[in-house]
């Protein structure tokens, strides 16, 4: 549907090669390419226009060093050098210093902020060795409470709640002082979803945090929000003027321009991204992977963290044994062929691989480009298929009788089977290679397991 | 204004426009000032209008086609000042968001004259689907109905115990196996209740997923199955919730739920927030799905039918 936005940069910048000189002219494509680009990833459309003229001052401040690269992938560079000067600068932690150390939570509505609550618990008894207490200050939203309670239950986080309270300042104040008596060192500051429009509740959030003074203030976006990033992001800075962000929903697909909106606009740091309903898929901010994701330019940590998902390690272990014994046979390769199936569209992983979206754009990869391969193997005796070796001319024609391909389709896969078992099996001979069959194997971490 | 009478009561309206008053003033301002003094319609103007569009989150694509329209519409007709080009405006989003051949509801009616209707909710996750149901439940028990309301989210966080307060908000039955159990079951056996009981309608809540999880949106198609098994034909309605806050990746989600659950129908939470829900213009345009319902508020009566030409017109209208 949409184009691969790095399919469009490569489309404007092809405008630029064979050319020696970024001039004006010649970059004008390029940049309103850019541009669009940007606006399709949802990045504001003010931003991505005051950042494409950024680019192109420096772009056409280069024109110097353009013999030695060519002007299309120079073009690439300062575009995502500038993404992630944009969006990184130093890094920045969490303050947890005091006795205890308060965080308020705040955001629109659905944004993440109770998950978050959860996660942030989590992390820091796992990571940091604290003692963290939740407070539930949502006195809205249906079953709010009893989702923050579950969600500390989960954590092994204490949570501190008043079921008849309909203060926040109150709840949060007390919880803070059942924190000090109960030797809870960092208190996390749950509260309701609200719209920066509303009034009322943009006061209310503004007297919670007067009232308990924070050590850190997060705002809570939603990785898929649109063009209004900047109009919440904004609204609550001049409000709460938080200290960080946290970018949610991470594990969809959405490009998450919307990263970049917010912080152009308040210029906070983004500290965390949240990437999935578990409570330990938390992490914190890489501008680079954001600035790629953006641009569509792949994403290699997210394909390798859907493939995580789907390979389980007992399966690669013995895949592994076989290989070792060079026994691969057609079974494996149907049980590995439904592994990648599992893992999604077949383009779209390709595309998160980087430079990838360009090969596979002609390329009719759909997932059916399995289908010929399983029904010649489908069309084997279970013998055949366990017993590669087998499979001599008559039983080849035989096969391609059953599964209706001619016999070079037959051959051509056998002999393509052939290669890449012996691949595989001198790959596992290799020194540090051990481990190589299948994804699973080499990719484990333990860290997001499938729900 | 006569025309939103007709749709809206008064404070049906006023709602509304509370959630689009910015995006009226600033698309007002903006096109008055870019077209002020000028007879004919140049590329600045147009390029204004395309930031307009564009700002809320109509998207490149639909905002070309757009613009093209115009382009076409004012080399024909030749406009002379800001009302017409705002008329023109208007009349071409409407008549691109009615080319699905989508008749707007005039209330709240059910998708089957069966009985009982089975209408399943499904969408990404935090975008309303919960509240969407106890605000639609709300208004089906104003009508008399007998609802059920099924707890298919048996995976968030306290999910079952949301939908039953929204339950008793309503008044109206409520059907669960608890949390942790298979949703599919839960769907199964929500239609079984109400055919049993009488119902009119059931309403189905599943745990928002995002839509590039293979498996949990294989597992959105099992739920619809599981309906389909008990009662042929069901459900009568799959409503995909979206979040008028969401960007373009709107899009993706309306694609990826509809091969899963084959949508029938859109509801629009959100839009008494500032975002401009534009991404509804978009997925209209490209999909044979009507927008139903919007929401404008987190309370029980904040849900309304979504009406093209009012929604454009809020848009537009100073
Ligand atoms: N896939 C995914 N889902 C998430 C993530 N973070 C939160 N969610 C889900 O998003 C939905 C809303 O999350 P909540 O934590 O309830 O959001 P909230 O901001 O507290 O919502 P309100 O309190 O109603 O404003 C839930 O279904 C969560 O499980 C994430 O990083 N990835
Ligand atoms: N302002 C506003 N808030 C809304 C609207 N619809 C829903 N919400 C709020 O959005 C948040 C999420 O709503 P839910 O109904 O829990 O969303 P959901 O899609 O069921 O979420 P999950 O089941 O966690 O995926 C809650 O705080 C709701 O009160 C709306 O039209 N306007
Ligand atoms: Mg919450
Ligand atoms: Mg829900």
């Amino acid at each position: 549907m949409f184009d691969s936005l790095s399919e469009r940069l490569e489309g404007a910048f092809k405008t630029l090669k064979g050319e020696s000189k970024i001039t004006e002219i010649n970059i004008a494509t390029s940049i309103k390419e850019i541009r669009r680009a940007l606006v399709a990833a949802d990045v504001n459309y003010k931003i991505a226009k005051e950042f494409t003229d950024k680019v192109k001052e420096k772009a056409l401040g280069q024109e110097n060093v353009l013999k030695a690269v060519k002007p299309g992938e120079l073009m690439v560079k300062i575009v995502m050098d500038e993404l992630v000067d944009l969006m990184g600068g130093q890094a920045a932690g969490i303050n947890i210093k005091g006795e205890p150390a308060v965080v308020l939570i705040a955001g629109l509505q659905g944004s993440g902020k109770t998950t978050f609550s959860g996660k942030l618990a989590h992390f820091l008894s796992t990571k940091r060795k604290k003692k963290p207490l939740l407070v539930a200050c949502d006195v809205y939203r249906p079953a709010a409470i009893d989702q923050l309670t579950v969600l500390a239950k989960q954590v092994g986080a204490g949570i501190y709640t008043e079921p008849e309270n309909k203060n926040p300042v109150e709840i949060a104040l007390k919880g803070i002082g059942h924190a000090q008596s109960n030797g809870y060192d960092v208190v996390i500051v749950d509260t309701a979803g609200r719209l920066s429009v509303d009034e009322q509740m943009m006061t209310e959030i503004a007297n919670v945090k007067e009232a308990i003074l924070p050590n850190e203030t997060l705002f809570v976006v939603d990785s898929m929000t649109g063009q209004d990033a900047v109009n919440t992001a904004k609204a609550f800075n001049e409000r709460i003027n938080y200290d960080g962000v946290v970018l949610t929903k991470l594990d969809g697909d959405t490009r998450g321009g919307a990263a970049l909106s917010v912080k152009y606009t308040v210029g906070k740091p983004i500290k965390f991204v949240s990437m999935g309903e578990k409570m330990d898929t938390l992490d914190i901010f890489y501008p680079e992977r954001m600035a790629q994701r953006i641009l569509g330019m792949g994403d290699i940590v997210s394909f390798v963290e859907r493939a995580q998902e789907q390979f389980d390690d007992e399966e690669a272990k013995r895949l592994e044994k076989k290989i070792k014994k060079n026994k691969f046979d057609f079974n494996d390769f149907l049980g590995q062929i439904g592994q990648l199936r599992k893992m999604g569209d077949l383009k779209s992983l390709m595309n998160m691989i980087p430079g990838m979206s360009k090969m596979t754009k002609d390329l009719n990869i759909d997932n059916s480009a399995f289908n010929k391969v399983e029904s010649i193997i489908q069309s084997m005796t279970p013998q055949e298929r366990g017993n590669p070796e087998l499979l001599n001319l008559s039983r080849k024609k035989r096969i391609a009788l059953g599964c209706g391909q001619n016999l070079d389709e037959i051959n051509r896969f056998i002999k393509q089977f052939d290669q890449m078992r012996k691949m595989m099996h001198k790959m596992t001979k290799m020194p540090g290679m051990g481990g190589m069959a299948g994804p699973g194997a080499t990719m484990k971490r333990g860290f997001r397991k499938r729900r | 204004m006569s025309f939103f009478n007709k749709f809206f009561s008064k404070e049906k309206k006023e709602d509304l426009d509370k959630g689009l008053e910015k995006t009226k003033s600033n698309f007002f301002n903006k096109l008055t000032k870019a077209v002020a003094g000028k007879s004919t319609v140049d590329e600045e103007v147009l390029d204004e209008l395309e930031n307009i569009l564009i700002s809320s989150d109509v998207g490149l694509e639909t905002t070309v086609k757009i613009i093209e329209r115009i382009e076409g519409r004012v080399a024909k007709d030749k406009y002379l000042n800001t009302s017409e080009l705002n008329g023109i405006l208007r009349s071409e989003i409407v008549s691109l968001l009615a080319e699905n051949n989508t008749i707007d509801l005039e209330e709240f009616t059910l998708p089957t004259t069966e009985k009982p209707a089975i209408i399943m909710v499904v969408g990404v996750n935090g975008v309303g689907k919960t509240t969407t149901i106890g605000k639609l439940a709300h208004q089906y028990k104003k009508q008399g109905k007998k609802v059920v309301l099924g707890a298919g989210d048996t995976f968030r966080a306290a999910a079952v115990d949301q939908l039953k307060i929204w339950a008793d908000r309503v008044g109206c039955d409520f059907y669960s196996k608890g949390m942790h159990t298979d949703p599919a079951a839960v769907a199964y056996e929500t239609t079984e209740y109400a055919i049993k009981n009488g119902c009119d309608v059931a309403l189905i809540d599943t745990a928002g997923r995002l839509h590039n999880k293979i498996n949990l949106m294989k597992e959105l198609t099992k739920i619809k199955n599981s309906i389909d098994k008990k009662l042929g034909g069901a459900p009568h309605e799959v409503l995909l919730v979206l979040d008028a806050t969401t960007g373009q990746n709107a899009i993706e989600q309306a694609t990826h739920f509809t091969n899963a659950t084959d949508v029938t129908a859109l509801a629009l939470t959100k839009l008494d927030g500032t975002a401009k829900g534009g991404v509804a213009i978009g997925i209209s345009d490209q999909f044979k799905i009507p927008i139903k319902y919007i929401g404008v508020g987190e309370s029980i009566d904040k849900l309304q039918i979504f009406n093209k030409q009012a929604f454009v017109d809020s848009l537009f209208e100073a």
